[in-house]
């Protein structure tokens, strides 16, 4: 027994966990069933109203899908048409080329996929040592994190712009990407999972061990935290796809992103609305895909993040 | 010999222990500390100069000159003033709708994960997309709501040239996009809220319409400060929706009269179109002088107006995990 391994554990000040607690599975945690609340059932006035609430929703969506299969003057006739023409995949292919629309998705494949991949990475190691490590200065550090959140990233737009062209990142992807590797909501969101998901014991059982942070955070961490890092891989992939303000200042037309290269179809280069519709309905495309295959978990994952109370 | 292999790996676990924390948590702030806080500070010290776009590296003093042009530009009264309208348009009718929808979504619900779903949808949409669309609905001549407004007999209306109708349609946007997302923030307050709390205003005879607004509204509370919050500074921000919804040239002036043109759209017109980039940071202090304005504000009538225990915060709630 060497001294390093008495002093790690403190179990006077850590009472155990009930040993329920610890066997409880991960997973349920980003479920969608319904709380303790008292719930009464659904009347008929509520599924009226939801129903309202989801055609609101997604009309503007199905009626993209409308005037996208549509030409120009289907588009434009009273009474408006709502149902699919025969023309989809015709202006899907015009609409890909007037708006170059092929390097915007690639380009946003790269900004999303990379910003999305270091958010989970950083957010896990950050989220993790809040949850878990106990350090000087950590609930200060946490309240600077929640404080960032207040701080629009837009504000340092003109410096910002000063510094990637001095970086030699004018219109290039690292522009876009550097400056959102990381993300306030992810590091709350990771500390509130693994909070709940993570038994103290675990953690304590590899320093006893003898593994370092580094050791405990991937053979131990991480598999626990792997549903809340999907989640959250998806989520901070929607916004980095749909962010607008810095990327449009940031990218030219020659290499914009997808939100970007359709500010194009508006400004006039493209003048048939049905080309326009089609572009629309393209840049949303791959979210809307992932929306159909994960829209559950993403929902959790954002109640999971919510701040309760 | 073994004695010292022994305090060496004391050592560096000590260092681990006490270290690796900080260095979990580094990366966040580190970036933060580059790409966000030095340019908001940098900010400050560039709105002191004269520097143009195409010459970023001449940067000439020219003390508070920039705060005193915009304090005397009226396009900068204007876009303060539509900053407001359009923020307090599309903030307080989207959060009254989630919240609405939210206690819907409360409800047992067959398929309420399809509910939720639907909901979050337009949270999907990118700015881009979501403008064009409603750009269109909006159309004068062959636009969809026109069409239904003359449809119950009413007269056509020109969105985009009238200002109070452009901006109901740019706040249109706004709501559309966002009002699922914070709904499903208020459920997952709703689903924290003790079924006891519910129990015992029964039993004190509380109708349900009361018992949302003693049990419901005061336990959520936290959240719906949040989500103002978040709101409110989403709202200062507001950019990509007026300029796609003025397609193109019209979008960064706000239309012709400047009449839906925000704050957002003023800095990108003097930094990228009139290429005064000190200007444009000049009006970006501004904008943040104007959010930390609103919090005080904010914060003195919350203290005027609180109960004595009332008011528990953001903070000390994720305090507890």
């Amino acid at each position: 027994m060497t001294t390093d391994s008495l002093q790690v554990p403190a179990p006077e000040r850590r009472p155990a966990a009930p040993a329920d607690r610890v066997r409880r599975p991960v997973r349920r945690r980003l479920s969608l069933r319904p709380g303790a609340g008292r719930q009464h059932h659904a009347g008929p006035v509520a599924y009226a109203l939801l129903i309202i609430a989801t055609l609101a929703s997604l009309f503007p969506l199905y009626w993209t899908m409308v005037a996208a299969s549509s030409d120009n003057s289907r588009v434009s006739r009273t009474p408006p048409p709502f149902l699919p023409g025969p023309h989809l995949f015709e202006n899907l292919g015009k609409a890909w080329q007037d708006a170059a629309l092929g390097k915007a998705m690639t380009n946003s494949l790269i900004v999303a996929g990379v910003i999305a991949l270091s958010t989970v990475l950083f957010a896990t190691l950050a989220g993790f040592a809040f949850a878990k490590l106990r350090f000087r200065g950590r609930n200060v550090l946490l309240m600077l994190v929640i404080g960032t959140m207040m701080v629009p990233p837009q504000l340092g737009v003109v410096p910002l712009f000063m510094m990637m062209s001095d970086l030699g990142w004018g219109q290039q992807l690292p522009a876009v990407i550097f400056p959102t590797l990381v993300s306030a909501v992810g590091v709350f969101f990771m500390r509130q999972y693994l909070g709940e998901a993570l038994p103290d014991e675990l953690v304590e059982a590899g320093r006893v061990d003898g593994a370092h942070s580094l050791r405990i955070f991937w053979s131990i961490v991480l598999p626990v935290a792997r549903p809340a890092m999907a989640v959250l891989f998806m989520i901070t992939f929607v916004h980095a796809w749909n962010d607008f303000f810095w990327p449009f200042i940031a990218l030219d037309m020659t290499n914009p992103t997808v939100p970007v290269a359709l500010t194009q179809l508006s400004a006039g280069y493209v003048r048939d609305q049905s080309l326009i519709m089609a572009g629309a309905l393209l840049g949303t495309l791959p979210l809307l895909a992932m929306f159909v295959v994960f829209g559950r978990q993403i929902v959790g994952g954002i109640m999971q993040g919510a701040v309760k109370g | 010999m073994a004695l010292q292999t022994f305090r060496r790996s004391t050592f560096w676990h000590r260092l681990d222990v006490r270290g690796a924390p900080y260095a979990f948590v580094a990366p966040f702030f580190v970036v933060f500390a580059a790409f966000s806080f030095y340019p908001l500070l940098y900010t400050a010290w560039i709105s002191l100069h004269r520097v143009e776009l195409s010459s970023m590296d001449l940067m000439e003093w020219v003390g508070f000159d920039n705060y005193v042009a915009l304090w005397e530009d009226e396009r900068f009264w204007n876009a303060l003033a539509n900053t407001f309208t359009l923020g307090v348009v599309s903030t307080v009718p989207q959060l009254l709708m989630a919240l609405g929808l939210a206690h819907l979504l409360h409800y047992r619900l067959r398929g309420s994960v399809f509910f939720r779903v639907a909901a979050l949808t337009p949270y999907a949409t990118s700015v881009g997309a979501a403008a064009l669309v409603f750009t269109m609905l909006f159309e004068r001549d062959f636009g969809m709501i026109n069409w239904l407004l003359e449809l119950v007999g009413l007269s056509p209306v020109n969105w985009e040239n009238d200002k109070w109708a452009a901006q109901l349609a740019i706040s249109a946007i706004v709501i559309w996009r966002w009002t699922g997302y914070n709904a499903l923030l208020y459920l997952a307050a709703m689903q924290a809220v003790p079924g006891e709390r519910y129990e015992a205003a029964a039993l004190d005879g509380a109708s349900r319409w009361q018992q949302f607004r003693m049990v419901t509204i005061p336990g959520i509370r936290s959240t719906v400060v949040f989500t103002i919050v978040l709101s409110t500074i989403g709202a200062t921000q507001l950019f990509g929706e007026p300029l796609i919804f003025g397609q193109g040239p019209n979008g960064i002036t706000g239309g012709a009269d400047n009449q839906y043109q925000t704050l957002g759209l003023l800095l990108y017109e003097e930094g990228w179109k009139n290429y005064q980039m000190g200007r444009a940071a000049t009006i970006a202090w501004a904008m943040f002088l104007l959010l930390v304005l609103i919090f005080v504000v904010q914060r003195v009538v919350r203290r005027l107006t609180a109960r004595p225990a009332g008011a528990r915060r953001v903070l000390s709630r994720s305090g507890q995990s």
